[in-house]
């Protein structure tokens, strides 16, 4: 017998394996909501497929009785939105304060433990703030996902922007650059990719962050929407909009990954 | 014509004596090894050159005048690796050092200038033979060619003196001899001084014109911290053998121990 370390599943049964626990998880859904319907046809914890395709027709491609709107489409707008002007700004903060942190000592030592102080501020702690501050509209939600996630991706990206070997930041000095020089050609550039990295990894916490802010106060948003229909114990539409939720991120994460492999051809060139 | 002079040259890190009383100068266009075990501080002197560090005591001049604290154009560097930039085709490389001296603001250029920075580096590129490589990035070349683009990228900046920091170090020995000579011959064609941090001997006696040998005289244990290494031998490789001489100073202080 060989290790257990050592062997290693073909294409087929690598495919089979992947698949494997979503069908487990499947399988015990509709024993589960099988066994609770014949006992109550009426139990609203996990209603069956019918149920949910309904709900799912309701949401999705009927106009909403009462606002005409194509609920789940505009619920995905609001909060597409929101995340997505939230990450962008982050990002922009993030990259620039990272690569100066990373790279200028000056810098560095202004705002190193700055940043780690508040780093540490749980960020829903401060969200009653922003709604005194910024009030209930759209800016308080931006901004939570903003202060949610910026402090992460400042730490990240100071950290790797470190990690440049000191011999490159050497030669391009021995080459004439200045330091505006060396940020733009030689840091920037080999960071691009890796502030991708940090935004894949803080996407999770930037949609926390979002459905926290829509689910206290909102009237759109998928995070508002499930916080709603809690209710009224509607899981036929709750769980879908989980789903929904779950394909967007991995959605979001894939094509950043995309992205990245294709503008940054350099990093994966010969290796 | 870059004449080198170092002046009583010490650094010393925290109660760590890693150099002491290093003296010598250099001929226009020579070619200095330095050699030495690991330790010895052949690295750190080489980082003394740079201007990465400063000596702790002494100066070392070029032309008589006192180096930068910073590194700067006038002296180019070679190390053992990450001597080129990863996300720049090799072409762009040896570019680079053009466009940040025409384009202070973007660092590139663009028209005419562009073409003439371009042609100017293909030159380069051919000198050192990877015209058939120009357009690959360097983690799809080879450890030599690496070492290569690494050379023409510092050449393109007509530095006065080329630092080379174990250049060859992790090359296999055929594609080692390669290098060897293409090196020789751009040091012939330049004109510069270069000076060459290396444990191979064989290689040090090969290319020097001279090889500088760094070691510490005192190896007690209990002296360890306290003396630092110093030069111990100097040979012209012509055959000539010229010792260090110990500057007044020290020989009294060595005196009044």
């Amino acid at each position: 017998m060989r290790r257990l370390i050592n062997r290693r599943p073909d294409v087929a049964s690598r495919f089979g394996l992947m698949i494997l626990p979503f069908v487990i998880v499947v399988i015990a859904y509709m024993v589960a909501s099988e066994a609770r319907l014949s006992v109550n046809p009426n139990d609203k914890l996990l209603p069956g497929w019918s149920t949910i395709s309904d709900a799912i027709e309701r949401m999705a491609f009927l106009p909403d009785q009462r606002t005409g709107d194509y609920l789940l489409w505009s619920d995905t707008l609001s909060s597409l939105t929101r995340l997505g002007i939230g990450v962008a700004i982050a990002t922009l903060i993030g990259g620039i304060f990272g690569i100066l942190q990373g790279l200028i000592p000056y810098f560095r030592a202004t705002f190193n433990a700055f940043t780690g102080v508040l780093s540490m501020i749980p960020p829903l702690s401060v969200l009653p703030i922003l709604f005194i501050i910024f009030g209930l509209g759209e800016l308080a939600k931006v901004m939570l996902v903003v202060i949610g996630i910026v402090p992460f991706i400042i730490r990240d990206l100071a950290l790797r922007t470190a990690e440049i070997p000191h011999e490159e930041i050497i030669k391009a000095q021995t080459l004439g650059a200045s330091t505006w020089q060396i940020i733009l050609r030689i840091v920037v550039p080999q960071m691009l990719p890796r502030l991708i990295d940090g935004v894949r990894l803080s996407l999770g916490a930037a949609w926390l962050f979002l459905i926290a802010a829509e689910a206290i106060a909102s009237d759109s948003g998928l995070g508002y929407r499930i916080f709603l229909m809690r209710r009224y114990l509607a899981m036929d539409v709750i769980l879908p909009y989980v789903a929904w939720i779950t394909i967007l991120a991995f959605a979001l994460d894939l094509s950043l990954r995309l992205f990245q492999r294709i503008a940054f051809r350099w990093m994966y060139r010969g290796n | 014509m870059t004449r080198v002079t170092v002046e009583n040259v010490w650094k010393v890190y925290g109660d760590q004596t890693v150099l002491e009383n290093i003296n010598f100068e250099t001929e226009p266009g020579s070619f200095i090894a330095l050699v030495g075990p690991s330790g010895c501080g052949k690295s750190t002197f080489l980082r003394m050159m740079l201007g990465d560090e400063a000596p702790t005591r002494g100066r070392i001049l070029i032309d008589g005048v006192e180096l930068e604290d910073e590194p700067s154009p006038d002296r180019g560097v070679v190390f053992q690796k990450y001597s080129v930039f990863p996300h720049l085709t090799a072409l762009q490389n040896v570019m680079l050092g053009l466009e940040f001296a025409a384009s202070p603001f973007t660092g590139r250029l663009f028209g005419r200038t562009k073409r003439e920075a371009r042609n100017a580096s293909l030159d380069m590129l051919k000198s050192v033979g990877l015209t058939h490589a120009v357009h690959k990035y360097p983690s799809e070349l080879s450890g030599g060619m690496q070492q290569r683009l690494a050379i023409a990228q510092a050449l393109i900046k007509k530095p006065k003196i080329l630092l080379l920091d174990e250049p060859f170090g992790a090359l296999d020995p055929g594609i080692r001899n390669e290098v060897h000579e293409i090196m020789l011959r751009l040091w012939r064609e330049e004109g510069m001084t270069i000076f060459m941090v290396t444990h191979d001997l064989s290689e040090a006696f090969k290319l020097g014109t001279r090889v500088i040998a760094f070691d510490r005289v005192r190896n007690r244990p209990e002296e360890q911290k306290a003396y630092g290494a110093t030069v111990t031998f100097d040979l012209k490789v012509d055959g000539k053998s010229a010792p260090p001489q110990p500057p007044a100073d020290v020989t009294l202080a060595a005196a009044a121990q």
